[in-house]
């Protein structure tokens, strides 16, 4: 596995125009499989339109001490996009006065932004009661100013969402790099210790499973029960859900499916698998994604292809959630992905 | 016409079959859907049987389709091989039983 992002490796896929372009070529272009737009027609749901805002997903920076293989964000230790203070100020401004009730924060490690616990405490201020961290773990035992993270979540009942790929170390380290595994044991026996995710706590502790490879996640209660089993027999550990997301096709994604000759095939699985009463929910109904240099997207995977959102309203220091909220969301065909079988989001299965 | 006996991307015209017996085919692909669902033994199990016994059909579609099932259920593949050395087992084991025959046919012929 490669340790450097696609963009450090001057990989042609760094480009979004590129990722668009292949996204609407060959089988899409020549009619093979309908696109996303034309297929949400068949039951009258295009235009895709918001509902009530209740999340704000801010990415806190592409910086990651991972590289994992199948990372949207292209993500890893060479990504130098970090967001500022000012940046910060302008999303605490926003918290004040959003209809959200949820702050969620994203990255790259999220932790690894230098004024990531102060943001936090400044958006506990302004009434966020509802955090959610997408926590890589290993970010916990990366360095010795990591080890209270648990503790530092704990003091502000911080919803932690982590991934965890597989029970078995083979998979997760093949997809998350080698030591994944072991670490993240290790930081979930930690979380465990201040009471995340166990019997009674009202500390949440999730995991996000995504396949390893060019398959769609299994049934995400069956998935849950075999995770829950191994987990505790194997290291005691405890969580609360799991959810189970599928890899949508772009950024690193998108370059092994295509170097591994798995493209055309992922993508008849997604439009095979696709479920109507998956787009009724899907995350970008609810939720405004903001990036690190405070542009505003429908979801972090369009924040990922750079497609602003469509409304005169495009940057946090212009933000009007009314003008924000009457908008058309900006759809292609990654958004199979969130589409397929239960439907997935950020929050699990939505259908 | 494709030059070769199978070709992978036939596998997604599988229900086409019923475009040409829409009741038999509509039926199979019923009884077929009922027998995977969860039940006395679970979809996990039954996908094991179903990847041992693709590999005792040798039917590639099959091993194909088993395959990623599994990988989508979580199965590792330390689990798919050993489900694979079942049906290899229970194969041999099928062809050796028979040497009893020979064996009954060899006492029977000489003195």
């Amino acid at each position: 596995m490669s340790k450097k992002s696609l963009l450090a490796r001057n990989n042609d896929l760094a480009n979004t125009e590129r990722q668009l372009e292949i996204l609407s070529n060959g089988i899409f272009a020549n009619g093979e499989l309908p696109t996303f737009a034309k297929k949400i027609k068949e039951t009258n749901q295009f235009p895709l339109r918001p509902k009530k805002l209740e999340i704000l997903q801010i990415n806190l920076g592409y910086m990651c001490n991972q590289v994992c293989a199948h990372c949207h964000v292209d993500a890893g230790p060479d990504r130098k996009e970090i967001m500022t203070t000012e940046t910060m100020k302008q999303c605490l401004e926003v918290i004040e006065k959003t209809g959200a009730h949820t702050l969620d924060l994203t990255g790259g490690a999220p932790e690894m932004n230098p004024n990531f616990r102060w943001f936090v405490e400044e958006a506990s201020k302004a009434g966020i009661k509802d955090f959610i961290v997408r926590s890589n773990l290993t970010i916990i035992r990366a360095n010795k100013k990591y080890y209270d993270l648990p503790e530092f979540f704990k003091k502000y009942n911080v919803h932690v969402v982590s991934s965890m790929p597989h029970w078995t170390r083979g998979k997760t380290d093949k997809q998350r790099g080698n030591g994944v595994f072991d670490k993240s044991i290790k930081a979930l026996q930690e979380l465990n210790a201040v009471g995340y995710g166990m019997p009674d706590s009202n500390l949440k502790l999730d995991l996000v499973y995504n396949p390893s490879g060019a398959y769609l996640p299994g049934d995400q209660m069956a998935l849950e029960q075999d995770f829950k089993k191994a987990l505790k027999d194997d290291f005691n550990i405890e969580f609360n859900s799991l959810f189970a997301i599928t890899n949508l096709p772009i950024s690193r994604f998108l370059d092994y499916l295509i170097a591994s000759e798995n493209y055309e095939d992922y993508m008849f699985a997604l439009v095979d698998a696709y479920n109507p009463a998956a787009v009724e929910n899907v995350m970008c109904t609810n939720t405004i994604s903001i990036s690190w240099d405070g542009w505003l997207y429908d979801c972090d995977f369009n924040q990922m292809l750079n497609l602003k959102v469509n409304s005169k309203i495009k940057h946090i220091s212009k933000y009007n959630e009314e003008v924000l909220q009457d908008r058309n969301i900006i759809i292609n065909q990654h958004c199979y992905g969130c589409t397929a079988g239960a439907g997935s989001s950020c929050q699990g299965v939505v259908a | 016409m494709s030059k070769t006996y199978y070709d992978p991307a036939d596998l997604r015209k599988f229900g086409n079959i019923s475009d040409w017996n829409k009741e038999l085919g509509d039926s199979f692909f019923e009884y077929y859907g009922k027998v995977f669902e969860e039940g006395a033994l679970t979809a996990r199990e039954k996908s094991l049987i179903a990847l041992a016994v693709s590999h005792t059909e040798q039917c590639p579609y099959c091993i194909d389709a088993y395959t990623k099932d599994g990988l989508q259920r979580g199965i590792t593949k330390e689990e798919m091989m050993e489900a694979v050395h079942v049906g290899a087992a229970i194969k041999s084991g099928a062809t050796l039983v028979h040497g009893v025959q020979m064996m009954n046919k060899v006492n029977k012929l000489e003195m």
